[in-house]
Protein backbone atom coordinates (compact mmCIF):
# COMPACT_ATOMS: atom_id res chain seq x y z
CA UNK A 1 0.00 0.00 0.00
CA UNK A 2 1.23 3.97 -1.12
CA UNK A 3 0.90 6.98 0.90
CA UNK A 4 -2.04 7.12 2.68
CA UNK A 5 -4.68 10.11 4.49
CA UNK A 6 -6.94 9.73 7.02
CA UNK A 7 -10.31 11.56 5.74
CA UNK A 8 -13.40 12.69 7.03
CA UNK A 9 -16.62 12.52 4.59
CA UNK A 10 -20.27 12.65 4.70
CA UNK A 11 -21.96 10.42 2.35
CA UNK A 12 -25.75 10.22 2.80
CA UNK A 13 -25.96 11.75 5.92
CA UNK A 14 -23.68 9.36 7.49
CA UNK A 15 -20.19 10.95 8.37
CA UNK A 16 -17.18 8.54 7.89
CA UNK A 17 -13.73 8.87 9.32
CA UNK A 18 -11.57 6.23 6.61
CA UNK A 19 -7.83 5.75 6.04
CA UNK A 20 -7.45 6.03 2.29
CA UNK A 21 -4.52 5.43 -0.12
CA UNK A 22 -3.85 8.95 -1.59
CA UNK A 23 -4.33 7.18 -5.40
CA UNK A 24 -7.40 5.57 -4.82
CA UNK A 25 -10.25 7.23 -7.00
CA UNK A 26 -13.46 8.47 -5.07
CA UNK A 27 -15.77 5.67 -7.00
CA UNK A 28 -13.20 3.14 -5.39
CA UNK A 29 -13.50 4.58 -2.30
CA UNK A 30 -17.12 4.43 -2.03
CA UNK A 31 -17.45 1.13 -3.62
CA UNK A 32 -14.99 -1.04 -1.93
CA UNK A 33 -14.12 1.37 1.10
CA UNK A 34 -17.67 2.38 2.03
CA UNK A 35 -19.42 -0.84 0.32
CA UNK A 36 -21.37 1.32 -1.26
CA UNK A 37 -22.03 -0.31 -4.69
CA UNK A 38 -24.51 1.06 -6.01
CA UNK A 39 -22.20 3.78 -7.74
CA UNK A 40 -21.21 2.08 -10.76
CA UNK A 41 -17.75 2.01 -12.75
CA UNK A 42 -17.98 1.27 -16.63
CA UNK A 43 -15.20 2.84 -17.87
CA UNK A 44 -13.14 4.52 -15.29
CA UNK A 45 -12.12 7.45 -17.49
CA UNK A 46 -14.87 9.58 -17.54
CA UNK A 47 -16.92 9.07 -20.33
CA UNK A 48 -20.11 6.45 -19.55
CA UNK A 49 -21.20 8.45 -16.56
CA UNK A 50 -22.49 5.59 -14.42
CA UNK A 51 -20.55 6.76 -11.67
CA UNK A 52 -21.87 10.11 -11.04
CA UNK A 53 -22.50 11.13 -7.59
CA UNK A 54 -23.27 14.62 -5.70
CA UNK A 55 -20.59 15.99 -4.37
CA UNK A 56 -21.59 19.15 -2.28
CA UNK A 57 -24.98 19.28 -4.77
CA UNK A 58 -23.16 19.45 -7.65
CA UNK A 59 -23.21 16.19 -10.28
CA UNK A 60 -19.90 14.69 -10.88
CA UNK A 61 -18.19 11.73 -11.95
CA UNK A 62 -16.46 9.86 -8.85
CA UNK A 63 -13.95 8.17 -11.19
CA UNK A 64 -12.36 11.44 -11.95
CA UNK A 65 -11.62 12.51 -8.16
CA UNK A 66 -9.21 11.20 -5.86
CA UNK A 67 -11.00 9.65 -2.48
CA UNK A 68 -8.30 12.38 -0.46
CA UNK A 69 -10.23 15.08 -2.43
CA UNK A 70 -13.39 14.27 -0.92
CA UNK A 71 -12.46 14.92 3.01
CA UNK A 72 -14.29 17.60 4.94
CA UNK A 73 -16.82 17.53 1.57
CA UNK A 74 -20.42 15.96 1.11
CA UNK A 75 -21.44 13.20 -0.93
CA UNK A 76 -25.03 12.34 -2.26
CA UNK A 77 -24.88 8.28 -3.96
CA UNK A 78 -28.06 6.36 -5.70
CA UNK A 79 -28.30 5.17 -1.94
CA UNK A 80 -28.94 8.69 -0.33
CA UNK A 81 -31.83 9.11 -2.80
CA UNK A 82 -34.75 7.69 -1.62
CA UNK A 83 -36.76 9.39 1.51
CA UNK A 84 -36.80 5.59 3.26
CA UNK A 85 -36.33 2.07 2.55
CA UNK A 86 -40.06 1.57 1.91
CA UNK A 87 -40.79 4.70 -0.60
CA UNK A 88 -39.06 5.62 -3.23
CA UNK A 89 -38.04 9.05 -4.39
CA UNK A 90 -40.71 10.21 -7.16
CA UNK A 91 -37.85 10.22 -9.88
CA UNK A 92 -36.48 6.48 -9.14
CA UNK A 93 -40.73 5.65 -9.15
CA UNK A 94 -41.04 7.22 -12.54
CA UNK A 95 -38.21 4.99 -13.79
CA UNK A 96 -39.97 1.89 -12.27
CA UNK A 97 -43.56 2.47 -13.52
CA UNK A 98 -41.77 3.94 -17.10
CA UNK A 99 -39.75 1.14 -18.18
CA UNK A 100 -36.49 3.89 -17.31
CA UNK A 101 -34.18 0.70 -17.34
CA UNK A 102 -33.46 -2.31 -18.22
CA UNK A 103 -30.60 -4.07 -16.84
CA UNK A 104 -30.29 -1.13 -14.75
CA UNK A 105 -26.25 -0.60 -14.76
CA UNK A 106 -26.76 3.18 -16.02
CA UNK A 107 -29.53 3.70 -13.91
CA UNK A 108 -27.71 5.13 -10.52
CA UNK A 109 -25.40 7.81 -12.76
CA UNK A 110 -28.50 8.95 -14.53
CA UNK A 111 -30.59 9.31 -11.39
CA UNK A 112 -28.05 11.38 -9.85
CA UNK A 113 -27.87 13.50 -12.95
CA UNK A 114 -31.44 13.77 -13.25
CA UNK A 115 -31.56 14.79 -9.29
CA UNK A 116 -29.46 17.69 -9.77
CA UNK A 117 -30.99 19.01 -13.27
CA UNK A 118 -34.69 18.72 -12.35
CA UNK A 119 -33.46 21.05 -9.16
CA UNK A 120 -32.46 23.33 -10.79
CA UNK A 121 -34.80 23.34 -14.31
CA UNK A 122 -38.05 22.05 -12.97
CA UNK A 123 -40.18 22.41 -15.79
CA UNK A 124 -38.14 21.10 -18.60
CA UNK A 125 -38.26 20.23 -22.23
CA UNK A 126 -37.57 17.08 -23.88
CA UNK A 127 -34.75 18.51 -25.81
CA UNK A 128 -32.88 19.34 -22.07
CA UNK A 129 -33.14 16.27 -20.73
CA UNK A 130 -31.79 14.90 -23.19
CA UNK A 131 -28.88 17.53 -23.68
CA UNK A 132 -28.76 16.46 -19.52
CA UNK A 133 -28.22 12.72 -19.85
CA UNK A 134 -25.66 13.37 -22.94
CA UNK A 135 -22.68 12.14 -20.58
CA UNK A 136 -24.57 9.40 -19.65
CA UNK A 137 -24.65 6.10 -21.25
CA UNK A 138 -27.10 3.83 -21.87
CA UNK A 139 -26.78 0.52 -23.91
CA UNK A 140 -30.60 -0.74 -23.53
CA UNK A 141 -33.28 1.70 -23.82
CA UNK A 142 -32.10 3.66 -26.74
CA UNK A 143 -32.88 6.85 -23.92
CA UNK A 144 -36.35 6.68 -25.20
CA UNK A 145 -37.95 5.24 -21.31
CA UNK A 146 -35.58 7.41 -20.18
CA UNK A 147 -36.83 10.61 -21.36
CA UNK A 148 -40.14 9.58 -20.25
CA UNK A 149 -39.14 9.02 -17.21
CA UNK A 150 -37.48 11.85 -16.27
CA UNK A 151 -40.31 14.52 -17.68
CA UNK A 152 -43.16 12.14 -15.59
CA UNK A 153 -40.49 12.60 -12.74
CA UNK A 154 -40.67 16.43 -13.45
CA UNK A 155 -44.39 16.89 -13.50
CA UNK A 156 -44.49 14.53 -10.00
CA UNK A 157 -41.94 16.51 -7.99
CA UNK A 158 -43.78 19.50 -9.32
CA UNK A 159 -46.73 18.20 -7.86
CA UNK A 160 -45.22 17.40 -4.61
CA UNK A 161 -44.57 20.71 -3.86
CA UNK A 162 -47.20 22.04 -5.03
CA UNK A 163 -49.11 19.90 -2.30
CA UNK A 164 -46.63 20.98 -0.17
CA UNK A 165 -46.62 24.20 -0.64
CA UNK B 1 -7.80 1.70 -15.46
CA UNK B 2 -6.39 2.73 -11.62
CA UNK B 3 -3.87 5.66 -11.23
CA UNK B 4 -0.28 4.59 -10.39
CA UNK B 5 1.41 5.27 -7.48
CA UNK B 6 2.41 9.06 -6.04
CA UNK B 7 2.73 11.35 -3.32
CA UNK B 8 -0.01 13.73 -2.67
CA UNK B 9 -0.17 17.67 -1.76
CA UNK B 10 -2.87 19.99 -1.04
CA UNK B 11 -1.09 23.42 -0.81
CA UNK B 12 -3.39 25.99 0.60
CA UNK B 13 -1.40 28.91 -1.06
CA UNK B 14 -0.19 29.81 -4.43
CA UNK B 15 3.36 30.35 -2.49
CA UNK B 16 3.11 27.38 -1.03
CA UNK B 17 2.25 25.61 -4.72
CA UNK B 18 5.22 27.11 -5.97
CA UNK B 19 7.56 26.65 -3.36
CA UNK B 20 6.51 22.76 -4.24
CA UNK B 21 7.19 23.04 -7.94
CA UNK B 22 10.91 24.50 -6.79
CA UNK B 23 11.57 20.89 -4.57
CA UNK B 24 9.86 18.00 -6.45
CA UNK B 25 10.70 16.11 -9.05
CA UNK B 26 8.18 14.89 -11.80
CA UNK B 27 4.95 16.48 -10.01
CA UNK B 28 1.64 17.05 -12.18
CA UNK B 29 -0.64 20.35 -11.15
CA UNK B 30 -4.08 18.54 -10.41
CA UNK B 31 -6.90 21.44 -11.45
CA UNK B 32 -10.29 20.01 -12.43
CA UNK B 33 -9.14 16.64 -12.82
CA UNK B 34 -11.32 16.21 -16.10
CA UNK B 35 -8.05 15.48 -18.31
CA UNK B 36 -5.79 14.23 -16.11
CA UNK B 37 -7.52 12.27 -13.73
CA UNK B 38 -8.15 9.58 -16.78
CA UNK B 39 -4.58 10.19 -17.97
CA UNK B 40 -3.52 8.82 -14.81
CA UNK B 41 -6.26 5.90 -14.99
CA UNK B 42 -4.72 5.04 -18.27
CA UNK B 43 -1.59 5.64 -17.21
CA UNK B 44 -0.46 7.86 -19.96
CA UNK B 45 1.13 9.84 -17.18
CA UNK B 46 2.82 8.57 -13.96
CA UNK B 47 4.29 11.80 -12.17
CA UNK B 48 5.74 10.87 -8.42
CA UNK B 49 4.20 14.04 -7.12
CA UNK B 50 0.19 15.05 -7.02
CA UNK B 51 -0.18 18.83 -6.30
CA UNK B 52 -3.97 19.36 -5.83
CA UNK B 53 -4.62 22.84 -7.08
CA UNK B 54 -8.60 22.48 -4.98
CA UNK B 55 -7.90 23.91 -1.35
CA UNK B 56 -5.45 26.53 -2.94
CA UNK B 57 -7.19 30.28 -1.86
CA UNK B 58 -7.80 33.10 -3.92
CA UNK B 59 -7.75 30.98 -7.60
CA UNK B 60 -11.83 31.07 -7.90
CA UNK B 61 -13.48 34.52 -9.12
CA UNK B 62 -14.77 35.97 -11.96
CA UNK B 63 -14.38 39.72 -11.70
CA UNK B 64 -15.12 42.67 -13.96
CA UNK B 65 -12.34 45.13 -14.76
CA UNK B 66 -12.36 47.95 -16.30
CA UNK B 67 -11.78 46.67 -19.72
CA UNK B 68 -13.21 43.28 -19.18
CA UNK B 69 -12.80 40.45 -16.90
CA UNK B 70 -10.14 38.76 -14.68
CA UNK B 71 -11.15 34.99 -13.96
CA UNK B 72 -9.13 32.40 -11.46
CA UNK B 73 -7.32 29.58 -12.94
CA UNK B 74 -9.46 27.29 -10.61
CA UNK B 75 -12.93 28.75 -11.53
CA UNK B 76 -15.38 25.88 -12.36
CA UNK B 77 -16.63 25.84 -16.34
CA UNK B 78 -19.91 25.87 -14.47
CA UNK B 79 -19.88 29.16 -12.61
CA UNK B 80 -18.43 30.80 -15.82
CA UNK B 81 -21.93 29.23 -17.80
CA UNK B 82 -24.10 30.59 -15.20
CA UNK B 83 -22.13 33.71 -15.00
CA UNK B 84 -23.70 36.89 -15.50
CA UNK B 85 -20.87 38.84 -16.80
CA UNK B 86 -19.82 36.11 -18.67
CA UNK B 87 -23.41 36.11 -21.05
CA UNK B 88 -23.45 40.10 -21.08
CA UNK B 89 -20.15 40.69 -21.92
CA UNK B 90 -18.69 37.76 -23.42
CA UNK B 91 -21.58 36.15 -25.20
CA UNK B 92 -18.89 33.93 -27.24
CA UNK B 93 -17.68 32.10 -24.16
CA UNK B 94 -21.37 32.03 -22.83
CA UNK B 95 -22.47 30.11 -26.20
CA UNK B 96 -19.04 28.49 -26.19
CA UNK B 97 -19.30 26.72 -22.56
CA UNK B 98 -22.54 24.64 -23.59
CA UNK B 99 -20.22 22.30 -25.57
CA UNK B 100 -17.49 21.50 -23.15
CA UNK B 101 -18.34 18.08 -22.39
CA UNK B 102 -21.12 17.97 -20.25
CA UNK B 103 -22.90 19.32 -16.96
CA UNK B 104 -20.62 16.41 -14.52
CA UNK B 105 -17.53 17.40 -16.19
CA UNK B 106 -18.35 21.20 -16.16
CA UNK B 107 -19.04 20.82 -12.41
CA UNK B 108 -15.39 19.69 -11.60
CA UNK B 109 -13.41 21.43 -14.55
CA UNK B 110 -11.84 24.49 -14.35
CA UNK B 111 -10.91 27.37 -16.86
CA UNK B 112 -7.00 26.95 -16.36
CA UNK B 113 -6.30 24.04 -16.34
CA UNK B 114 -8.48 23.63 -19.34
CA UNK B 115 -5.99 26.16 -21.20
CA UNK B 116 -2.98 24.28 -19.48
CA UNK B 117 -4.19 21.08 -20.72
CA UNK B 118 -4.46 22.45 -24.09
CA UNK B 119 -6.30 20.29 -25.93
CA UNK B 120 -6.22 22.32 -29.64
CA UNK B 121 -10.23 21.50 -29.75
CA UNK B 122 -10.63 22.54 -26.43
CA UNK B 123 -13.50 25.52 -26.49
CA UNK B 124 -12.31 27.99 -23.86
CA UNK B 125 -8.87 27.50 -25.78
CA UNK B 126 -10.64 28.86 -28.73
CA UNK B 127 -12.38 31.70 -26.83
CA UNK B 128 -8.96 32.72 -25.06
CA UNK B 129 -7.41 32.73 -28.41
CA UNK B 130 -10.36 34.79 -29.69
CA UNK B 131 -10.42 37.12 -27.56
CA UNK B 132 -7.06 38.00 -26.97
CA UNK B 133 -6.57 36.97 -23.94
CA UNK B 134 -3.70 37.46 -21.25
CA UNK B 135 -2.42 34.43 -19.04
CA UNK B 136 -0.91 35.01 -15.69
CA UNK B 137 1.70 32.75 -14.41
CA UNK B 138 3.29 32.66 -10.56
CA UNK B 139 6.69 31.30 -10.64
CA UNK B 140 9.77 31.51 -8.23
CA UNK B 141 11.01 35.16 -9.33
CA UNK B 142 7.04 36.07 -9.04
CA UNK B 143 4.17 36.86 -11.49
CA UNK B 144 4.82 36.95 -15.18
CA UNK B 145 1.92 37.70 -18.12
CA UNK B 146 1.88 35.82 -21.22
CA UNK B 147 -0.29 36.82 -23.79
CA UNK B 148 -2.55 34.01 -25.44
CA UNK B 149 -1.00 34.13 -28.94
CA UNK B 150 2.14 33.05 -27.63
CA UNK B 151 0.57 30.45 -25.12
CA UNK B 152 0.13 27.37 -27.11
CA UNK B 153 4.07 26.69 -28.13
CA UNK B 154 3.44 22.98 -29.52
CA UNK B 155 0.65 20.04 -28.62
CA UNK B 156 -0.85 19.94 -25.59
CA UNK B 157 2.02 22.18 -24.43
CA UNK B 158 1.52 25.64 -23.00
CA UNK B 159 4.25 28.21 -22.40
CA UNK B 160 3.90 27.69 -18.62
CA UNK B 161 7.14 26.52 -17.25
CA UNK B 162 7.47 23.18 -15.25
CA UNK B 163 7.92 25.43 -12.45
CA UNK B 164 5.13 27.85 -12.53
CA UNK B 165 1.23 27.74 -12.21
CA UNK B 166 -1.25 29.74 -14.14
CA UNK B 167 -2.84 31.69 -11.59
CA UNK B 168 -5.89 34.09 -13.62
CA UNK B 169 -6.66 34.95 -17.31
CA UNK B 170 -7.63 38.66 -18.51
CA UNK B 171 -10.20 39.06 -20.79
CA UNK B 172 -10.61 42.18 -23.14
CA UNK B 173 -14.47 42.92 -24.09
CA UNK B 174 -15.66 43.69 -27.10
CA UNK B 175 -17.86 46.80 -27.90
CA UNK B 176 -21.89 45.61 -26.33
CA UNK B 177 -23.05 45.44 -29.88
CA UNK B 178 -20.30 43.08 -31.31
CA UNK B 179 -21.57 40.06 -33.18
CA UNK B 180 -20.06 36.62 -31.71
CA UNK B 181 -20.83 33.01 -32.50
CA UNK B 182 -19.45 29.76 -31.51
CA UNK B 183 -20.00 26.49 -34.05
CA UNK B 184 -18.41 22.99 -33.34
CA UNK B 185 -18.87 19.77 -35.44
CA UNK B 186 -18.62 16.81 -33.54
CA UNK B 187 -20.18 13.62 -33.85
CA UNK B 188 -22.41 13.43 -30.38
CA UNK B 189 -22.86 16.71 -28.27
CA UNK B 190 -20.39 17.08 -25.69
CA UNK B 191 -18.00 15.21 -27.72
CA UNK B 192 -14.33 16.66 -28.51
CA UNK B 193 -15.02 18.84 -31.87
CA UNK B 194 -13.52 17.37 -34.89
CA UNK B 195 -13.55 21.41 -36.18
CA UNK B 196 -14.94 24.43 -34.71
CA UNK B 197 -15.11 27.91 -35.11
CA UNK B 198 -15.08 31.02 -33.05
CA UNK B 199 -15.58 34.30 -34.35
CA UNK B 200 -16.12 37.97 -32.84
CA UNK B 201 -17.07 40.95 -35.13
CA UNK B 202 -17.80 44.70 -35.26
CA UNK B 203 -19.92 46.25 -37.51
CA UNK B 204 -20.43 50.34 -38.67
CA UNK B 205 -23.60 51.42 -38.92
CA UNK B 206 -23.00 50.89 -43.13
CA UNK B 207 -22.82 46.74 -42.26
CA UNK B 208 -19.16 46.92 -42.85
CA UNK B 209 -17.21 44.80 -40.85
CA UNK B 210 -14.70 46.62 -38.99
CA UNK B 211 -12.90 44.13 -36.99
CA UNK B 212 -12.72 40.59 -37.53
CA UNK B 213 -11.26 37.58 -35.25
CA UNK B 214 -11.58 33.88 -36.51
CA UNK B 215 -10.56 30.95 -34.90
CA UNK B 216 -10.89 27.60 -35.79
CA UNK B 217 -9.78 24.85 -33.35
CA UNK B 218 -9.05 21.07 -33.58
CA UNK B 219 -7.69 21.59 -36.72
CA UNK B 220 -4.10 21.33 -35.71
CA UNK B 221 -1.81 20.73 -32.53
CA UNK B 222 -2.95 24.15 -31.28
CA UNK B 223 -5.96 26.83 -31.88
CA UNK B 224 -5.18 28.98 -35.16
CA UNK B 225 -6.34 32.11 -36.12
CA UNK B 226 -7.53 32.22 -39.71
CA UNK B 227 -5.77 35.59 -39.97
CA UNK B 228 -6.04 35.72 -43.93
CA UNK B 229 -9.86 35.45 -43.60
CA UNK B 230 -10.04 37.89 -41.12
CA UNK B 231 -8.26 40.48 -42.92
CA UNK B 232 -10.23 39.92 -46.07
CA UNK B 233 -13.11 40.50 -44.11
CA UNK B 234 -12.57 44.11 -42.74
CA UNK B 235 -14.55 46.72 -44.97
CA UNK B 236 -16.58 44.21 -46.31
CA UNK B 237 -20.81 44.26 -46.05
CA UNK B 238 -20.97 40.25 -46.89
CA UNK B 239 -23.88 39.74 -49.20
CA UNK B 240 -24.45 37.34 -51.84
CA UNK B 241 -21.56 34.30 -52.07
CA UNK B 242 -18.82 36.78 -50.39
CA UNK B 243 -18.75 34.85 -47.55
CA UNK B 244 -18.34 31.47 -48.91
CA UNK B 245 -15.32 32.33 -51.00
CA UNK B 246 -13.79 34.36 -47.90
CA UNK B 247 -13.88 31.29 -46.44
CA UNK B 248 -12.23 29.14 -49.12
CA UNK B 249 -8.62 30.54 -47.43
CA UNK B 250 -9.73 27.94 -44.35
CA UNK B 251 -8.62 25.12 -46.92
CA UNK B 252 -5.18 25.80 -46.57
CA UNK B 253 -4.71 25.43 -43.13
CA UNK B 254 -2.62 23.37 -41.68
CA UNK B 255 -5.01 20.04 -40.36
CA UNK B 256 -3.75 16.90 -38.71
CA UNK B 257 -4.62 13.17 -40.02
CA UNK B 258 -6.41 11.06 -37.02
CA UNK B 259 -8.66 8.26 -36.48
CA UNK B 260 -11.62 10.82 -36.17
CA UNK B 261 -10.94 12.43 -39.85
CA UNK B 262 -8.34 13.27 -42.00
CA UNK B 263 -6.51 16.33 -42.94
CA UNK B 264 -8.42 17.22 -45.87
CA UNK B 265 -11.76 16.56 -44.40
CA UNK B 266 -10.82 18.93 -41.62
CA UNK B 267 -10.08 21.55 -43.76
CA UNK B 268 -13.78 21.20 -45.36
CA UNK B 269 -15.58 21.37 -42.33
CA UNK B 270 -12.95 24.65 -41.31
CA UNK B 271 -14.68 26.45 -44.12
CA UNK B 272 -18.04 25.50 -43.42
CA UNK B 273 -17.74 25.87 -39.69
CA UNK B 274 -15.84 29.34 -40.26
CA UNK B 275 -18.94 30.78 -42.85
CA UNK B 276 -21.79 29.02 -40.42
CA UNK B 277 -20.02 31.04 -37.58
CA UNK B 278 -19.59 34.38 -39.69
CA UNK B 279 -23.34 34.50 -40.82
CA UNK B 280 -24.33 33.89 -37.66
CA UNK B 281 -22.18 36.39 -35.95
CA UNK B 282 -22.94 39.21 -39.05
CA UNK B 283 -26.65 38.62 -38.62
CA UNK B 284 -26.03 38.91 -34.54
CA UNK B 285 -24.06 42.17 -35.37
CA UNK B 286 -26.52 43.79 -37.30
CA UNK B 287 -29.68 42.91 -35.32
CA UNK B 288 -30.73 40.03 -37.93
CA UNK B 289 -30.78 37.43 -35.61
Amino acid sequence: MGETRKIAVTVNGKRYEEDVEVRVTLADFIRHQLGLTGTHLGCEHGVCGACTILFDGRSARSCLMLAVQANGHEILTVEGIAPGPDKLHPLQQAFHENHGLQCGFCTPGMLTTLIEFLRDNPDPTEQEVRIAISGNLCRCTGYQNIVISALDAAKRLKAEAGHQA
Amino acid sequence: MKPPPFSYHDPKTVAEVVGLLATLDNAKLLAGGQSLMPMLNFRYVQPDHIIDLNRVEGLAYIRETADGMEVGAMTRQRDLEFSDLVEKRFPLMHEAIGSIGHRQTRNRGTIGGSLCHLDPSAELVSCAMTLDATVVVAGPNGRREIEFADFPVAYLTSAVEPNELLTAIRFPAWPAKHGYAFVEFARRHGDFAIVSAAVLLEVDGAGKITRAAVTLGGMGTGPVRASELEKTLIGRAPSGDFLRQACESCRTLEALDDVHAPASYRQHLATVMSRRALEKAYARATGKA
